[in-house]
């Protein structure tokens, strides 16, 4: 590629305009070179012989007449062994390095590796000279962590090619040229088990994709039987601030029963990340026995860091997670928060003076949003084998108002909607996820008749709770009341999930399957209560058994007794 | 020696341009007219045309005006000197004091690799319990104080610069009234407090560019201090203000609103002012309290909205009192477990009865008959309003938790309160004694 340079001929804010010789192409990464020190930027317009370009960093200090390099290339991470436990920004510089080199402040300019250069790993190599190979095929795998981090032929290598040579067994680290593959010219290139690829483009080096249908389980009981996630597929959580979007993806991230966890902190807090930072080396997954660290990725370019980058950030996670998809592993990307990114966006729009759409996002917001989320999927690779990502998106809605741009576009193509409402999470309802405004395209654990009906109680006993508040208790008829008691008994023991609980924290698929079949007999049930002061009094006490049985070792003494217990008080009030 | 440059191209509002040639962006530079010097600083560049933004304001300087350009950005002076001392918001003394020249600083600098954050683990004490008991102010922590105009809010924060338990305070004054900065000033140094303070203030008669500077400065000199190992309080009035001054820049350089006319990176801007707040592992800490007034009361507003995104919770600061519903610290929970045992479950029990007391007032506003229950409820709820809620309840935590148990014990008996039998037996009045 055609490296060209240029000169800076305005700075406005983070976006610098250049007058380039020779050729430049959009999206191309660049370098303002000012002293000793090099700032990244991107090309994000070109007109005539001028660029305009967006600054990773803080522009203070840029002149008219500074130096610019391109480089030819687009905005690309490196793939390769190393990127589990890593945290990262959203150019994929390696923060815990960064500190040890600059202290405590992030200094500009400073572009660490990504992956370690001097680690040796343990290679075995699956396939032999002369065979014949094309992109994404595995050529071995070395082990990282838990996992057998498959060592694939890069994937801009779409022809087919033979392989000529390939390293034994043995320790290596990821620039020792690992294989050569020749193609049908007789071009011969070197493979090592590290390469880089665009953010922007989304890996397709697969067979074909599916329509995503195995729920991803959360075990969060109000996601997986009312408002479940597909493996691959996409939902949003839009909320108010303080409803707890960023507790739910906390809970989400620790609790997921997928392969690998990337968490992408795009322009939120930086103490929430923290206590990600802090706490997950600590936790253990029971799956695996390991620390939560070991299958988790942390992008973090929270609201202070540039700006620039946090546009990058939701691009660099989702390039990691298709990355490790390609090895047939299940990947969930959580972005904290895509309204941050579209804000990004937007700064830069005007920047630009296009002309603004609504509420002066740019007018490509949607298309940008649906492209985004569409690199979610499940794909089968060309093995045979099936991977996924899973996208998760929160919004933060102006004013908590999801008419906003944002969430409506998020909400066109994503496949689950979870709304946080304020009200919820200011009566401590968690988690703060509205029952009835929140809807999804997947399919449940829970046969669908049973959690229609289970909806249906909701929604009636939503009413008569409206209808109450007009008309008092006196007014209310008894059976009208029971519903009310029914719907607000469910609200309390199946959709509240008390996530400080060690037990009722995560709940799994068995369990939720086995205590809904009870939860739906009483809602289903009549039952002989004649006055309002009685059937209050039962739900209360029913309640109370129920929740210490959500706290309940599962299977355990007290499981069993609580169980006994409630099946005989419903029994005993129940119309035969 | 710089260029000076003698032809100002354009004068729109605050903003002027000039042509000049080796410029950088943010540079600082001073502007001479008839009506004496301002500093101005640099924010476009387009070919040689360079846009400034004036601090002192465009009124008053015509096209032959001179510009010097200092050759380096907005800068402030940091040392112990500067306690004590006031300024504006373009960094000169507003008092009588000598003007600062040494150990220049630079101002909105680069900020902390999240790597390097410490999670949050001590309380700061203010002796106002409506914030030590039911919202525990935390160090390294970020909170608005979310009010409306005409409420107290700067009595609160004057209260809490002479009570809180820190080592310095750095008050950051935006678009004050006159009698507001003098009431501060008066009350620090009636209180003694003078010493260990630090003012930037810009009153509502100043230049407006100057209220966009305050709260850099005052972050700027606070992150020294922290890293000094003092521990910093910064308090902030009154960020709409502030917004409203970026507002009024971004129209003048015809930026494309957004949002009821705020330009769209008003929650970056935002958002790098109080990311500033935070605890250095081995050296001090910056912690932000920061009013925020609600145009019409409106907490959807785009100011309290984006700063709500941002902070770590909020205080409600609504008929003089700190609102116990909708406030919230969301570090609490970090250091109330280490206070006190009773800490935690009083705190929520107090709360619980409070919020049935206002259940009864609504009642009894109906018209309905008053049980017994609800007799005591609103005993109970006018004793906790005078003797916690008040403002002018100065009390350490310790002597706040007794006092929260004198009402319970004087209002009810130790069943009706919902309290864990254990806390009742050692702390209930009365059975102190007995056991």
């Amino acid at each position: 590629m055609i490296k060209s340079s240029g000169k800076v001929v305005g700075v406005n804010g983070n976006m610098v305009s250049v007058e380039v010789e020779g050729q430049v192409s959009l999206n191309e990464v660049g370098y303002i070179v000012l002293g000793d020190q090099r700032l990244k930027s991107e090309v994000i317009r070109i007109k005539g012989s001028r660029a305009e370009m967006q600054v990773f960093e803080m522009t203070t200090g840029i002149g008219i007449g500074d130096a610019v390099e391109l480089t030819g290339e687009l905005l690309a991470v490196e793939l390769g062994p190393g990127l589990l436990t890593q945290i990262f920004d959203g150019l994929q510089n390696p923060l815990p390095q960064l500190a040890e080199k600059c202290g405590f402040f992030l200094q500009r300019g400073i572009y660490l590796n990504a992956l370690p250069r001097d680690k040796k790993w343990d290679f075995t190599p699956l396939v032999k000279a002369g065979a014949s190979v094309t992109d994404g095929d595995s050529l071995g795998f070395v082990p990282e962590g838990i996992f057998k981090h498959q060592i694939m032929v890069p994937f801009n290598y779409t022809d087919s090619y033979t392989v000529k040579k390939i390293v034994p067994a043995g320790k290596y680290t990821v620039e020792t040229e690992i294989a050569v593959i020749e193609d049908e010219k007789g071009n011969q290139f070197p493979v090592t088990m590290m390469f880089t690829w665009p953010v922007k483009r989304a890996i397709t080096s697969y067979a074909e994709r599916l329509k995503p249908v195995d729920p991803m389980i959360t075990k969060v009981r109000i996601i997986d039987t009312f408002l479940p996630v597909a493996l691959g597929g996409t939902y949003c959580i839009p909320g108010p601030f303080g409803a707890g979007k960023t507790v739910l993806q906390q809970v989400t991230s620790r609790h997921a029963e997928v392969d690998i966890v990337i968490i992408a902190a795009c322009g939120e807090r930086a103490g929430e990340v923290v206590e990600t930072l802090k706490e997950f080396p600590e936790l253990i997954d029971p799956k695996t026995g390991k620390s939560l660290m070991e299958r988790t990725i942390i992008i973090c370019n929270t609201s202070s860091m540039p700006v620039a980058a946090r546009e990058a950030s939701v691009y660099t996670a989702v390039t990691l997670a298709e990355y490790y998809r390609q090895m047939g592993l299940n990947c969930l990307l959580l972005a904290d928060s895509t309204s941050r990114w579209a804000q990004a966006m937007r700064e830069m729009s005007g920047r630009l003076e296009e002309i603004p759409g609504e509420e002066a996002f740019p007018a490509y917001l949607e298309s940008v949003i649906a492209g985004f989320y569409e690199r979610a999927g499940l794909v089968r690779l060309r093995n045979g084998k099936q991977g996924s990502v899973t996208i998760g998106g929160t919004v933060s809605p102006a004013g908590g108002n999801f008419e906003e741009p944002v969430t409506q576009a998020t909400l066109k193509v994503v496949g689950a909607f979870h709304g946080l409402s304020r009200e919820r999470s200011d009566a401590r309802k968690y988690p703060a996820i509205h029952p009835l405004d929140s809807w999804s395209k997947y399919s449940s654990i829970i046969p669908h008749e049973q959690v229609e009906y289970a909806r249906k109680i909701l929604f009636r006993g939503n009413e008569v709770g409206q209808m109450m508040k007009v008309v008092g208790e006196e007014g209310t008829s008894i059976d009208d009341y029971i519903t009310y008691l029914k719907s607000d008994f469910l609200d309390y023991v199946y959709l509240q999930q008390n996530s400080f609980d060690p037990v009722d924290a995560a709940v799994s698929v068995e369990r939720q399957k086995y205590v809904f079949t009870i939860l739906i007999d009483i809602l289903a049930a009549s039952f002989s209560l004649t006055s309002k002061n009685d059937a209050r009094h039962f739900f209360n006490q029913l309640r109370q058994k129920f929740l210490d049985f959500n706290g309940s070792e599962w299977q355990g003494e007290g499981f069993k007794k609580l169980e006994n217990e409630i099946k005989s008080m419903v029994a005993d009030k129940k119309n035969s | 020696m710089r260029k000076i440059y003698s032809k100002i191209d354009s004068i729109a509002g605050n903003v002027i341009t000039v042509s000049a040639d080796g410029i950088k962006y943010g540079d600082l530079a001073v502007v001479s007219s008839t009506y004496g010097d301002s500093l101005a600083n640099v924010i476009r560049l387009d070919g040689e045309k360079v846009a400034l933004q004036v601090f002192s304001g465009g009124r008053g300087i015509s096209t032959g005006d001179e510009v010097r350009f200092l050759g380096h950005p907005m800068e402030v002076s940091f040392s112990d000197n500067l306690l004590g001392r006031i300024f504006t918001g373009s960094g000169k003394p507003r008092d009588k004091g000598p003007t600062l020249e040494e150990n220049m600083i630079e101002i909105g600098g680069p900020s902390v690799n999240p790597a390097m954050r410490i999670i949050p683990r001590n309380m700061i004490r203010t002796g106002i319990p409506m914030i030590d008991v039911f919202n525990s102010l935390v160090e390294s922590q970020k909170l608005p104080i979310f009010s409306v105009s005409g409420e107290p809010y700067n009595e609160l924060l004057a209260r809490i610069a002479m009570q809180a338990e820190v080592d310095m305070i750095i008050l950051g004054g935006m678009g004050l009234k006159y009698d507001d900065y003098l009431y501060f000033k008066e009350t620090l140094e009636n209180g003694g407090a003078m010493s260990r303070t630090i003012f930037f203030v810009h009153t509502a008669a100043d230049p407006i560019v100057e209220c966009l500077l305050v709260p850099d400065l005052s972050l700027a000199v606070a992150e020294k201090f922290a890293l000094q190992g003092k521990k910093v309080l910064v308090l902030l009035t009154d960020m709409t203000n502030f917004s409203d001054a970026m507002k009024e820049i971004a129209i003048t350089m015809e930026q494309v609103p957004s949002n009821r006319g705020y330009p769209g990176d008003l929650y970056s801007q935002l958002a790098s002012r109080y990311e500033k707040a935070v605890d250095f592992e081995g050296a001090g800490s910056i912690t932000i309290l920061a009013v925020t007034t609600m145009p019409g009361d409106d907490v959807t507003h785009p100011v309290p909205d984006n700063t709500g995104y941002i902070t770590e919770g909020q205080y409600y600061l609504r008929n003089g009192r700190i609102e116990p519903f909708g406030s919230l610290s969301r570090l609490k929970q970090m250091v109330n477990k280490d206070t006190r045992e009773d800490h935690r479950a009083l705190m929520d029990g107090m709360i619980k009865l409070y919020a049935s007391y206002k259940e009864s007032l609504e009642k009894m506003s109906m018209g309905f008959r008053m049980s017994d229950w609800d007799e005591k409820l609103l005993k109970y709820g006018e004793r906790f309003e005078a003797e916690m809620m008040d403002l002018s309840v100065n009390i350490p935590l310790e002597k706040a938790l007794d006092k929260g148990w004198e009402i319970l014990g004087e209002s009810f008996t130790s069943e009706e309160t919902g309290l864990r039998t254990d806390l009742i037996n050692k702390f209930w009045p009365g059975k102190k004694e007995e056991n």
